[in-house]
């Protein structure tokens, strides 16, 4: 039987003699929440929690990015001025476009590298459980840290990167201080710490792959490579898309390794609208600016949200 | 079971709207405050009381606030500690919130900027009970003033100079008693200094995070430039002694490899450099040598400062701090408020000039700051009681006391944070890229400042 015919099968609420709809309805809708009264108290818990810490800010800063606004007086609305000044803005152009290459860098380098990691720890016979600690490490460090840590490791003098780079004959790089490198620089921070998520997102996928497939494929004489580019990839398509478009999402809002490492510099080639954002609110002073930046990254954002989420419910099914 | 369950999730739901409740109940009518009631008893919250990680300072506030009240026992004073005493990311979240201070602290910078968005409450009609300020200098008083009207008082006043390290100095061969006067002896002191070793560092310079503007409008001001017209409408920086600041970086950097190769340099970078031992000189005020021993693990006999190179009898940027008053105080708060900056921050021997007392904590006496009366009558006292309590040796300050004389104090310039973020790029240019091109970079720097600029009403 199927589950379908079980619930079509399910007895139905026997109406009692007398009884008219409504009431019946209403008793029905009692006891339904009289029963779940534990889960609505802690659904209400999350919804005040996301009222007041996400949704009601985002409606504040679609308001404020109509205003001009000191906090003291009423704000003044001041129709699209402050998406007029954003835009005429020389750094808007270049906080966009470093944007989007971080996005695509972090995609070619921060996407690939945790599925290549993951595919081989799903390899490997000894020693998972270390390597798989080892892999996620990075990720229980504090992101301050760990960006500070790489301004170490990026220093063009005493750095680690340089003197293993020397130690190999490699002339020195000047890392984060090269309009050509720096924002490279910051994709390779940004990956390293965020790698361990991904790899055990992906390892776990990859761990649910059934082994006969496997199996099927090396009797059929496949390698590695065939094996993860008929079986794995296949077999992990809508996570690998989950994970892209949450990635990009992510990218898209890179904020304190530019605050951390380069202060937006050389040159602005490391200014992000996130980084372009927090200067307009905090150190221009102009919430309006920084709020109609912020409404036009969330705009964005909502359209790969919205693929996000079609991508999603077609994975549960 | 059931029932209890249900309680919890009653008691969970009602907590969470209490926290809620909470959250708005910021109540910001000025007589919500906490104004002078019927009995006259007026309570004011004050910025920057020394966070509890410097127990002596602290130690000294908190009993200027008991002798405070005990002058004044209609008036408490409610200390709220913060390091550093302003943060940027929380000035405006406070100010909405309700939670800003009634006398809050402020950095010169942002004074202006707080002006202009009537974030600050206009004391004008009350700061004439201030006996103290009518010996201010009229441009450290100007600094907090928006045509006649006031806004606050200061607290702390300096200009720029060229601190440096006396003792990489006599490493290097040099005399630390007679420190560079001019830019050609600044590169020829930072070559020998450089050449100290791997890791030693001739001149650092900022050039990130708004610092770089910053620094170079220092620079500029000390040869005679300015950053914007008389009208403070149009750049000026695209000059003469604007191309001169890059150039002479570049040199450094680039001819003479001085400077190090770590660039995107911020303020901490800096300070910490000059704490390791290993930076030879910057730009910066007395304060720096403050910091860098407080902070950054240096020590005071090793430092010193002098003048910016070439300045005398032209300008140097100004910089200093103080108090401004909650937009929604009451005018008895502001009085109050008024009365306690006078006590701590603006009379001689009391306050932050309680010198005997600092000496006897074993905190540093003898900076050359801050210099908020001149030559006036509380300006000489201060002085005075400053040599006389001195803990820090004040002759390595003098090349810079004596050259104050013949230097003017400039104001930074309107949109100042704005301009410094748009300098950034040519000053991270020069000291990232050896073929960067001056004349263009000046040229861009120069169309976008005018761009901000011409918003500036």
């Amino acid at each position: 039987m199927t589950v379908t015919q079980e619930r079509v099968r399910r007895p139905q609420h026997v109406r009692t003699a007398g009884s008219r709809p409504d009431e019946d309805r209403r008793g029905a809708l009692r006891r339904a929440v009289g029963r779940n009264l534990t889960a609505y108290g802690f659904l209400c818990g999350a919804l005040i929690c996301f009222a007041l810490f996400s949704w009601y800010p985002m409606v504040r800063e679609v308001i404020l990015s109509f205003q001009e606004n000191n906090f003291v007086d009423p704000g003044k609305w001041v129709g699209f001025d402050n998406f007029r000044t954003v835009i005429e803005d020389p750094a808007f152009r270049s906080a966009w476009l470093n944007t989007a290459i971080f996005s695509g860098l972090a995609l070619v380098i921060g996407y690939a590298v945790p599925f290549v990691l993951a595919v081989v720890l799903n390899e490997l016979k000894h020693a998972v459980g270390y390597l798989r600690f080892v892999v996620y490490l990075p990720v229980m460090l504090p992101p301050a840290v760990a960006v500070l840590l790489f301004k170490w490791f990026y220093d063009p003098g005493a750095g680690l990167f340089n003197q293993v780079l020397g130690s190999v004959g490699i002339p020195p790089l000047a890392w984060l201080d090269s309009t050509s490198t720096a924002l490279v620089s910051l994709v390779l921070v940004s990956t390293w710490m965020n790698l361990g998520t991904g790899t055990l997102i992906y390892l776990a996928a990859l761990q649910s792959i059934p082994g006969d497939l496997y199996e099927s494929a090396e009797l059929d004489g496949a390698g590695l490579f065939r094996r993860v580019l008929h079986v794995t990839i296949p077999q992990t398509k809508l996570i690998l898309l989950v994970m892209l478009l949450l990635q990009v999402v992510a990218t898209m809002q890179v904020f304190i390794e530019p605050y951390l490492l380069t202060g937006g510099g050389p040159e602005n080639a490391t200014v992000t609208v996130a980084y372009l954002m927090y200067q307009y609110a905090f150190n221009f002073g102009d919430f309006g600016g920084g709020s109609a930046l912020g409404l036009m990254l969330m705009i964005v954002l909502l359209v790969f949200s919205t693929i996000y989420l079609r991508v999603s419910r077609e994975a549960e099914r | 079971m059931t029932t209890r369950r249900r309680g919890l999730s009653l008691l969970l739901v009602a907590g969470l709207g209490l926290v809620a409740a909470s959250c708005g109940s910021g109540d910001d009518k000025p007589g919500a405050q906490g104004s002078g009631g019927a009995d006259g008893k007026v309570t004011i919250t004050v910025g920057c009381q020394p966070p509890k990680s410097n127990p002596k300072e602290r130690e000294g506030w908190d009993a200027d606030v008991a002798a405070f009240q005990k002058l004044h026992p209609n008036i408490t004073v409610e200390s709220k500690d913060a390091f550093p005493c302003i943060n940027p990311d929380t000035f405006q979240a406070k100010l909405a919130g309700g939670t800003q201070e009634d006398v809050f602290y402020v950095y010169y910078t942002d004074v202006q900027k707080i002006i202009k968005a009537r974030q600050a409450a206009d004391i004008s009609q009350y700061v004439g009970d201030v006996k103290a300020a009518k010996d201010l200098r009229p441009d450290v008083q100007g600094v907090f003033k928006d045509g006649d009207k006031t806004y606050g008082l200061p607290r702390n006043n300096y200009n720029m100079g060229l601190v440096y390290n006396r003792k990489l100095f006599t490493q290097a061969g040099l005399n630390p008693d007679a420190p560079p006067k001019t830019w050609a002896e600044v590169q020829e002191a930072a070559k020998k200094i450089a050449g100290l070793g791997a890791g030693y560092t001739g001149f650092g310079e900022y050039s990130a995070g708004n610092t770089g503007g910053w620094h170079f409008a220092a620079s500029l001001y000390a040869r005679g430039g300015s950053m914007v017209g008389d009208d403070g409408k149009t750049a000026a920086f695209n000059s003469p002694e604007g191309k001169a600041v890059l150039e002479n970086l570049k040199k450094m950097r680039w001819d003479d490899n001085s400077m190090g190769s770590k660039q995107l340099l911020q303020w901490e970078d800096l300070m910490r450099m000059m704490g390791s031992g290993k930076l030879g000189m910057m730009i910066g005020a007395p304060d720096v040598v403050q910091s860098v021993n407080n902070d950054f693990q240096g020590k005071f006999e090793d430092y010193g400062v002098t003048a910016v190179p070439e300045s005398e009898g032209k300008s140097s940027l100004s910089g200093g701090d103080g108090y401004m008053f909650n937009p929604k105080a009451s005018p008895e708060k502001i009085k109050a408020g008024l009365l306690w900056l006078e006590f701590h921050e603006l009379t001689p021997g009391q306050g932050q000039f309680n010198y005997a007392r600092a000496k006897e904590q074993g905190r540093p006496v003898g900076l050359p700051i801050p210099d908020l009366y001149g030559d006036s009558a509380p300006g000489k006292e201060i002085v005075a009681l400053r040599k006389q309590f001195a803990t820090v040796p004040v002759d390595h300050f003098t090349p810079y006391v004596t050259a104050q004389s013949t230097i003017t104090n400039k104001l930074e310039p309107p949109k100042a944070q704005e301009l410094y973020a748009v300098l950034d790029v040519a000053m991270s240019a020069v000291l990232t890229r050896k073929d960067a091109d001056i004349d263009k970079l000046l040229g861009d720097a120069e169309s976008k400042a005018n761009k901000i600029l011409a918003k500036n009403t």
